[in-house]
């Protein structure tokens, strides 16, 4: 909310400077955003009088004009607005003045005539930011000669204050005012607000048919206003120093009674509603054009006015296109309610509207406030437009008023929540000068909270308010005490930091995409994947939550790319999305992707690209971290994002727990992309399982080593090689490595050499060679009987 | 006899003329072998009379004495001579970089939440985490934010249907935390979170780290001092000044906003701190009975409170970094400044 510091001290005067108030209240919990001077500076601006005007001689836009600014001879001056004219009080700028832009004001010709000033308009002093069309025209009772700035008092500032959605009760100028009040122990006067007495007996039927949303509305009807009337400066001023522009009296009053007081009024052309007024829920299929033009079609839990034809307004939100005021209006029926913030809460966002009502109806404005509002607008009214007003017709339903709330504030919780004893004096103060009333009790306060105050209903309510206004700057600091409990700590399981830190000594770098991707890019690399889509995403771009972090990755290469960054080792852990919002599932799991070069470009000549092996390589360490990558398997697997004949799926204790393989050329294609990239995807969960060291006594005895080459066909995975011979090695086998894979010269076509060291050792015994012999036959015999692997001479 | 000094000076001249440890080799066997030439004169000795023979045959040990040092020396000399020059032979630059890869780094925001969590969970604290796809009961609800509440509007949701959600921030974790738990509670969640809202200082996911800490006699007091040690801690200033002002969070009561003195300018004022001098970097407060009542805490034995922040806002001003978007491109000549 924006307000003039002026208004403000109309109400209540501390005595402090502009960014003094400003810090105080910020600190109370009214947040200032911004304070901005209400007037750009400008310097040698007076009030005159328009004396006479004539046609220039040599162009037809222009006059020639002679002013009265008060320093006695009149002064001629040169004028192009359309809109000047004999007998006008205007802003004057004199020879040597500074408008603003530093724009120096000298003695001219124009078309061989002599100016001596300028005539201003409001947009020339930096009082209107669109170009004004015309001269500013002061009211005739302006004094000839007066500083323009003081005579418009506009050595002011606007403050913005962010207000928190409890406090609408600061969403005015009394409310505000209320508020510096109570932090600088200062009484608040506003202006004498008196009920005014009914010249006329008309009054307008209103039924509230739904009560429980408006407990409480009050109507009058004023006869013979005249719409055509100007604004009073003071009053367009203050509404343009708190950011509301001037549209026609009677709006401008309502909106000016809303700042001041925090009640949002609404007045209607008495002569286009029917029948009479009722307040109830739409019903269906009705159609509201509201006065933005906007046509909304409402729905049945909207709280209308209405009329026997239909809808009127959007209650608390926004008036009706065509039951408004406009400059033919003659009788309006004043609208002043309560609604209340459950019946506006969501309803104007759920339309996509924001008004300054529904923002005070949403956060609750007093409901007490009515009556004072509606006798402060008519008063207004009528001393602007003239008039006559009738009686008030109010309608209330106290069942449904909010009662005032009665609660408890113990002094020993007080102490302990503040760690702090404040003295009992101290605390009435506070809570009285709040406007609450205080029945001080033996050990603690029962308070009743004020009619504005929706945010005041329980202990810690209170406890809030004083630490507020005591400063919680001024509340002491102490350090949490626990016991030092020691609690057990999983050693087998790796944290996600020890993982990542892997990666990282790897040489990836991490990344951090968004969990929500483009689905055309999805649907390309995961055709088959269901993962939630978002309602209302931020862009098409943003709508489908990753089924997978290949998306994800895929665009941080391309990204990286597009800028000359050509060898990419990423990796990111996050969730990935599963299945629909009913048996979804969200899976922490961490990616990588490389691309490039093996190693960063350098003297050694490494220039070799990345290939499988090498994220295999990275992947495997990851799965050694936690000493158990016993459980996992690699097997040859297919996935649309992946060559299908270089992709593995992961076994973690032979369930599938991930995927690696080199980007399928297709997806890689259609996403445009020019160069290869391997990546992989595993479950963190399973990557986490680790197993704690059991020792295993050194044996003594010495170890047998014995190397076996065999050729089998090419495709023949060489893990079934390792598994099978493995299986037949005997108890005592400590190691099978896998030393040599060859093809080419010496071996027969489509088929490979693979190269297998065994080693054996026994714990209480040396191994003969005998019985090495027949496991070596055992494990030749059965591979050739399950691979057609024939041993190499 | 006679001419054992002709021949000791013929073989030392000969020792050190030598190349090469095998010629010296071969100058042993020839003088000092079992077939030496001076060797051989012990064998003469035979004929020389019991007065001449220790005298001569002291000369010829001496002789053959000196000859070997003589050798040893030399061969002494040779070798590390070879030595030398395969050393000169074998020097490499060693101001060439070594092979193989290169380190990587972590995401700087990562960076950030493993520096925030290790700060609390050294003092007792765990790290908990929960769900991002949430339903509204744990983000709204059970934090105090009924339907329709004007709260709602403060963080722009992404719904997936009417209950389920994007976690618009870590506090549900909480709540989760405290269902399934009994205090003392302490705990750090880190996680992302989402917002509908894209432009200069906004992201649609960004990073939180949510504290909670629920005992009994927890007051106001704790929660400040947590607070000015943890932000002196994670800037590596004692002296940085923080302040408390008050603020609204449905789920918090009294809230908070933090400030710190502005890191950039030491609160002098500077673009970063809009010349406030006043960096606004966190929201805590007391936790409100009301979500205690959603969490099945008994609200008059047990008091505590709460805080959030953000991980991107803290990265930023730990780091310097002037654009909140550079987090989420993941362009690599960004991430390296931070390995």
């Amino acid at each position: 909310m924006k307000f003039s510091e002026q208004w403000l001290r109309d109400w209540v005067a501390p005595q402090l400077d502009t960014q003094a108030i400003a810090d105080q209240i910020t600190m109370a919990g009214l947040e200032v955003d911004a304070i901005e001077a209400v007037a750009s500076s400008f310097s040698g601006v007076v009030v005159a009088e328009v004396l006479t005007k004539e046609k220039h001689p040599d162009a037809d836009k222009l006059n020639v004009c002679t002013v009265n600014d008060g320093t006695g001879e009149p002064v001629q001056v040169v004028c192009g607005a359309p809109n000047v004219d004999v007998g006008q009080k205007i802003p004057f700028a004199q020879v040597g003045g500074v408008l603003p832009g530093d724009f120096k004001i000298k003695k001219a010709k124009l078309r061989g005539v002599e100016s001596r000033g300028m005539i201003c308009s409001a947009s020339e002093l930096g009082l209107e930011e669109e170009t004004s069309p015309g001269i500013f025209v002061l009211p005739t009772s302006a004094p000839v000669g007066e500083s323009f700035r003081e005579y418009m008092q506009l050595d002011d500032m606007t403050i913005e204050v962010d207000l928190t959605p409890n406090r609408g009760d600061c969403l005015s100028i009394k409310g505000l005012a209320r508020e510096v009040g109570v932090l600088n122990r200062l009484p608040v006067n506003g202006p004498d607000i008196a009920a005014v007495d009914a010249s006329i007996d008309d009054i307008f039927s209103v039924c509230i048919e739904a009560p429980e949303q408006c407990p409480r509305y009050l109507g009058r009807i004023i006869k013979g206003v005249d719409v055509s009337v100007d604004t009073p400066l003071w009053m367009v001023e203050r509404l343009r120093r708190s950011g509301v522009r001037s549209i026609d009296p009677v709006v401008d009053v309502t909106n000016y009674v809303m700042l001041e007081l925090g009640q949002p009024l609404h007045a209607f052309d008495r002569d286009n509603l029917h029948g009479g007024i009722t307040v109830r829920l739409a019903r269906n299929e009705e159609r509201l054009t509201l006065l933005d033009g906007q046509e909304v079609a409402l729905r049945p839990e909207t709280l209308v006015i209405a009329d026997d034809k239909g809808p009127l307004a959007m209650a608390g939100v926004m008036g009706g296109e065509n039951s408004g005021v406009n400059e033919k209006t003659d009788t309006i029926f004043l609208e002043s309610a309560y609604f209340t913030p459950l019946a506006i809460a969501g309803q104007a966002r759920s339309y996509g509207l924001h008004t300054d009502a529904s923002h005070r109806f949403e956060r609750g404005v007093d409901p007490a406030l009515a009556s004072v509002a509606i006798e402060r607008a008519t008063h207004l009214l009528l001393e602007i437009c003239g008039g006559q007003a009738g009686p008030v017709n109010e309608l209330s339903s106290s069942e449904h008023l909010p009662a005032p709330c009665n609660i408890v504030l113990r002094e020993a919780r007080l102490e302990s929540a503040l760690s702090k004893r404040l003295p009992t004096e101290d605390v009435t103060d506070i809570l009285q000068r709040l406007g609450l009333a205080v029945d001080k009790q033996v050990d603690g306060w029962s308070v009743t909270a004020p009619s504005w105050r929706f945010d005041v209903a329980i202990e810690e309510d209170l406890i809030e308010e004083i630490a507020r206004v005591h400063g919680y700057n001024n509340l002491p600091v102490r350090r949490p005490s626990a016991r030092l409990a020691l609690r057990s700590a999983n050693e087998a399981g790796l944290t996600q930091a020890q993982l990542r830190n892997q990666m990282v000594a790897r040489g990836f770098q991490e990344a951090i995409t968004y969990s929500f991707v483009a689905p055309d890019l999805q649907a390309t690399m995961l055709p088959d994947a269901a993962s939630p889509v978002l309602a209302n995403p931020i862009s098409s771009d943003l709508s489908v939550m990753r089924a997978s972090l290949f998306p994800g990755l895929v665009r941080a290469l391309e990204h990286n790319l597009n800028r000359q960054q050509t060898r990419v080792r990423l990796f990111e852990t996050g969730l990935v999305f599963n299945g629909h919002l009913d048996n979804l599932s969200q899976i922490p799991m961490m990616g990588a992707l490389v691309c490039g070069s093996r190693e960063a470009e350098g003297w050694s000549g490494a220039k070799a690209q990345v290939d499988f092996y090498d994220l295999k390589g990275d992947l495997e360490s990851l799965l050694a971290l936690g000493g158990a990558i016993d459980a996992w398997r690699f097997e040859p697997g297919e996935h649309p994002s992946l060559h299908p004949g270089q992709t593995a799926k992961l076994l973690h204790y032979d369930k599938p727990a991930g995927w690696i393989g080199t980007l399928h050329p297709q997806v890689r294609a259609k996403l445009g992309l020019k160069v290869d990239a391997v990546m992989f995807e595993v479950r963190l969960d399973a990557l986490s399982e680790g197993v704690i060291p059991a020792f295993e006594p050194l044996s003594r005895y010495p170890e047998v080593r014995r190397d076996l080459a065999f050729t089998v066909k090419a495709e023949t995975p060489v893990q079934a090689l390792l598994d099978c011979a493995k299986a037949q090695a005997g108890d005592c086998l400590k190691d099978i490595k896998l030393f040599d894979v060859y093809a080419g010269k010496g071996v027969a076509d489509g088929c490979k050499s693979i190269a297998l060291g065994l080693t054996w050792q026994h714990a209480s015994r040396t191994l003969n060679d005998d019985e090495i012999n027949l496991l070596v036959d055992t494990i030749v015999l059965e591979l050739r009987a399950e691979l057609c692997a024939e041993l190499r001479g | 006899m006679d001419h054992l000094p002709t021949l000791v000076s013929e073989a030392r001249d000969a020792i050190h003329a030598a190349q090469s440890v095998s010629a010296l080799d071969e100058l042993r066997v020839r003088y000092l072998g079992k077939k030496g030439e001076v060797t051989a004169l012990l064998k003469g000795l035979g004929k020389l009379s019991a007065e001449e023979r220790p005298v001569a045959g002291e000369q010829i040990n001496q002789a053959k004495q000196t000859l070997a040092t003589e050798i040893d020396t030399k061969r002494q000399q040779l070798e590390n001579e070879a030595l030398n020059a395969r050393l000169a032979a074998e020097k490499i630059d060693v101001t060439l970089p070594g092979r193989g890869q290169e380190s990587g780094g972590l995401h700087p925001v990562t960076r950030t939440l493993e520096r925030i969590e290790g700060l609390f969970t050294r003092i007792g604290y765990d790290v908990a985490v929960g769900p991002e796809i949430e339903d509204d009961y744990h983000n709204f609800e059970a934090l105090n934010i009924p339907a329709h509440h004007p709260a709602r509007g403060m963080a722009d949701t992404f719904y997936f249907d009417a209950t389920r959600l994007l976690r618009t921030h870590t506090s549900p974790v909480q709540v989760r935390t405290m269902k399934s738990s009994e205090p003392p509670i302490r705990i750090v969640c880190p996680g992302r979170v989402y917002r509908s809202d894209s432009d200069l200082t906004h992201t649609p996911m960004f990073h939180q780290v949510e504290g909670l800490l629920v005992d009994e006699g927890v007051s106001f007091a704790d929660l400040k001092g947590t607070i000015e040690d943890f932000l002196q801690a994670f800037f590596e200033r004692d002296d940085l000044s923080v302040r408390f002002r008050p603020s609204y969070f449905p789920f918090t009561e009294p809230s908070a906003e933090v400030d710190i003195q502005c890191v950039m300018c030491s609160g002098n004022g500077c673009r970063v701190c809009s010349h406030s001098g006043w960096l606004e970097v966190m929201g805590c407060g007391m936790v409100h009975p009301e979500v205690f009542r959603h969490s099945g805490i008994d609200a008059e034995r047990y008091t505590g409170f709460a805080f959030g922040m953000g991980a991107e806002r803290l990265a930023m001003l730990r780091y310097g970094v002037n654009d909140l978007r550079l987090f989420f491109e993941n362009d690599l000549r960004f991430l390296r400044q931070f390995n």
